[in-house]
């Protein structure tokens, strides 16, 4: 087991490695005066100059790429145009509003998929399994920002049920001293119920939107390996023998379908990561995304390439740890026999 | 045309394109006889072709019959849905439905684009490094890693970021993120397809190593491909309006639906829903079409 997670540390040392040389081809090397697109569409040539001499670039490609690789190997992903500030930094400060966000989400688009794509699965070819199909491909082609849209037209403008899109906490309330940096965390372990109960409220819309959409690909996921699962030989025999059909459905069924749905949540993160641009800009959500969205704005290409360059590791990170969890759901991995499944 | 010895049997010639295919389909879409209609056999195929048929009708013709999208009448802001303005009014009293008509063009045809291209770079680059393998194999697999290691809209915002934005540079920006699904997929069924004894033939046969890869094998590893590049159309449309939306790539006063919804998403919270809910519902209908086609095809064949 530990060679295999070894070798798999190894690969993603050197995705992270690709990720950042790829980051910097976009960046630097594609056609586009990045001092230009630096400066904005008012400056003048001296500003675009300053600006060349600033980032260095001027210097040759390969002393740029050195400057480069050295900084973000020591975590320094530069200043930004827009802030002055350090993007390493902000980008920190603003990764538990995401996080918060990404996990509430895949909680509650895991909370709808499993049970959803287990029923449609052992109800195969019934109403409830085309209803289950119908949410799938509903949930693939839909536009996360319209969605958003819908449900703040609905459930706070005309139902007035949760609080409109500003931020995590209504103007006014003090967030909780940070522990985590999960609102909602924080402040039940400080005990301040009030506050927890309006982190929720404020998360509710957002995580509805991405929610709803990523229960689609898990439930898909769950159905499709629920049914191979049901349709083996090992789960033929249990039915001849007599086991109890809902134990069959649990421990034959969904413990055999349990590596493709952690594959699924982990697509899922991913998505997430990108997804979460458009949702926290939407609800004017104070994380990396709507950090991202303002870069964007302003042609902040300093603060635009750390945010992809962390959404790269933390998608790589991700990857390891579902590795981890294969290992410790499946014993072949973990024994090293090779998996088919 | 007898010299006088045994005529050899007619076996058709089992390296044409396309000769496969009823392979990769379904009984009954190859033409095989079944008792019930195609909109029983495949509902979710039949309704995705009728919508996208209509969008289609809309994208080529709907602009002559609707008003210019880009006229004012600050007179008229805000007005809702009526029989005169079926989509309403904007904030410049310009016709959301005439400006949501004259999008569908821009939209489909941007959302075809980006799923042919990929296809063709993809499928091409695919068949290479399967068919051929050795370094070329792995230099291509490793880059597709890397670039599936970065959520693919995140990819095509960065791309769009650094080239400019631009309706070319979208299409571009979009087409790469979308490039290594294709490019995996072919090489998978090109690796299974090299095994075949018909490709023993053409080797046979004397053709040489690029024409067994390409008129060959590529032929006949497209079956999936076509699936995925019904799914891909619908996602870059999404992707595509979703890049409009954060103010990336397709930029306003431009007829675009993400753009559309993105100029009218501040609307919504003062009570005018139509400006943006309407251009946002026809993207998620085209995609939804696109959804529906990829996944009755898709159930056969991926």
């Amino acid at each position: 087991m530990w060679r295999y997670l070894g070798k798999r540390l190894l690969v993603s040392v050197a995705t992270v490695v690709g990720i950042v040389i790829i980051v910097f081809f976009i960046v630097r090397v594609l056609p586009g005066d990045a001092a230009v697109v630096r400066a904005g569409p008012y400056a003048n040539d001296e500003k675009v100059q300053e600006i060349r001499e600033q980032y260095g670039l001027d210097d040759p490609m390969l002393v740029q790429f050195k400057d480069y690789m050295a900084d973000a190997f020591t975590g320094n992903l530069g200043v930004s145009i827009r802030t002055n500030g350090n993007v390493t930094e902000e980008l920190l400060e603003r990764l538990p509003a995401s996080l918060e966000l990404a996990f509430y989400s895949v909680l509650l688009a895991a909370v709808i998929g499993i049970p959803f794509g287990i029923v449609a699965a052992a109800r195969k070819g019934t109403w409830v399994d085309g209803a289950a199909r119908v949410f799938a491909v509903l949930g693939s082609s839909m536009a996360l920002f319209w969605l958003g849209l819908l449900l703040i037209y609905f459930l706070f403008f005309r139902l007035r049920w949760f609080p409109g899109p500003i931020d995590r906490l209504a103007v006014g309330t003090e967030p909780p001293g940070t522990i985590t940096g999960f609102y909602t965390i924080d402040a039940a372990l400080r005990g301040q119920f009030g506050v927890m109960v309006e982190a929720f409220r404020y998360l509710a819309l957002p995580v509805l939107t991405l929610g709803l959409v990523l229960a689609a690909p898990i439930l898909k996921m769950v159905r499709a390996s629920m049914i191979e699962a049901l349709e083996s030989e090992h789960v033929r025999t249990a039915k001849a023998i007599g086991v109890p059909y809902r134990q069959i459905l649990f421990r034959d069924g969904f413990r055999n379908a349990l590596l493709p749905v952690t594959t699924a949540i982990g697509i899922v993160f991913g998505y997430m990561l990108g997804g979460n641009i458009i949702v926290e800009f939407l609800f004017a959500w104070p994380g990396v995304g709507r950090y991202a969205y303002s870069a964007i704005q302003v042609n902040d290409l300093e603060a635009l390439q750390g945010f992809v360059i962390v959404v790269g590791v933390l998608y790589v990170a991700l990857n390891v740890v579902i590795d981890l969890v294969y290992a410790w759901i499946d014993p072949r991995i973990r024994l090293g026999t090779k998996v088919t499944a | 045309m007898s010299y006088g010895g045994p005529v050899p049997p007619d076996y058709g010639d089992p390296h044409a394109p396309g000769e496969r295919a009823e392979e990769y389909l379904a009984p009954e879409i190859a033409g095989e006889a079944s008792a019930l209609p195609l909109w029983r056999r495949k509902p979710l195929l039949v309704v995705g072709a009728v919508i996208l048929g209509i969008y289609i009708v809309v994208a080529v013709l709907g602009p002559l019959f609707v008003g210019d999208p880009r006229v004012t009448d600050p007179a008229n802001f805000y007005q809702g849905p009526s029989w005169d303005n079926l989509f309403g009014t904007d904030k410049f009293g310009r016709d959301v439905f005439a400006r949501a008509v004259h999008a569908a063009r821009l939209d489909i045809t941007i959302g075809i684009l980006i799923a042919f291209f990929a296809m063709v770079i993809g499928s091409a680059i695919g068949v290479v490094s399967g068919y051929f393998g050795g370094w070329v194999d792995e230099i291509v697999m490793r880059l597709t890693d890397v670039v599936l290691a970065f959520p693919g809209f995140v990819l095509a915002l960065v791309l769009v970021a650094a080239i400019g934005n631009s309706i070319p540079n979208v299409v571009i920006a979009v087409t790469v993120a979308y490039i290594p699904y294709f490019i995996r997929l072919t090489r998978a069924q090109v690796l299974a397809e090299r095994e075949l004894e018909y490709v023993d033939g053409a080797k046979l046969a004397g053709n040489g190593p690029w024409r067994v890869a390409f008129r060959h094998v590529l032929p006949n590893s497209l079956g999936p491909s076509f699936v995925q590049a019904a799914l891909v159309a619908g996602w870059a449309i999404l992707t595509v309006a979703g890049l409009a939306f954060l103010g990336v790539g397709i930029r306003p006063p431009t007829a675009e639906w993400g753009v559309m919804v993105a100029e009218g998403a501040p609307d919504i919270i003062t009570g005018q829903w139509w400006t943006a809910l309407f251009p946002g519902g026809m993207i998620v209908a085209a995609a939804m079409a696109f959804q529906f086609i990829g996944d009755d095809l898709g159930a056969d064949v991926l």
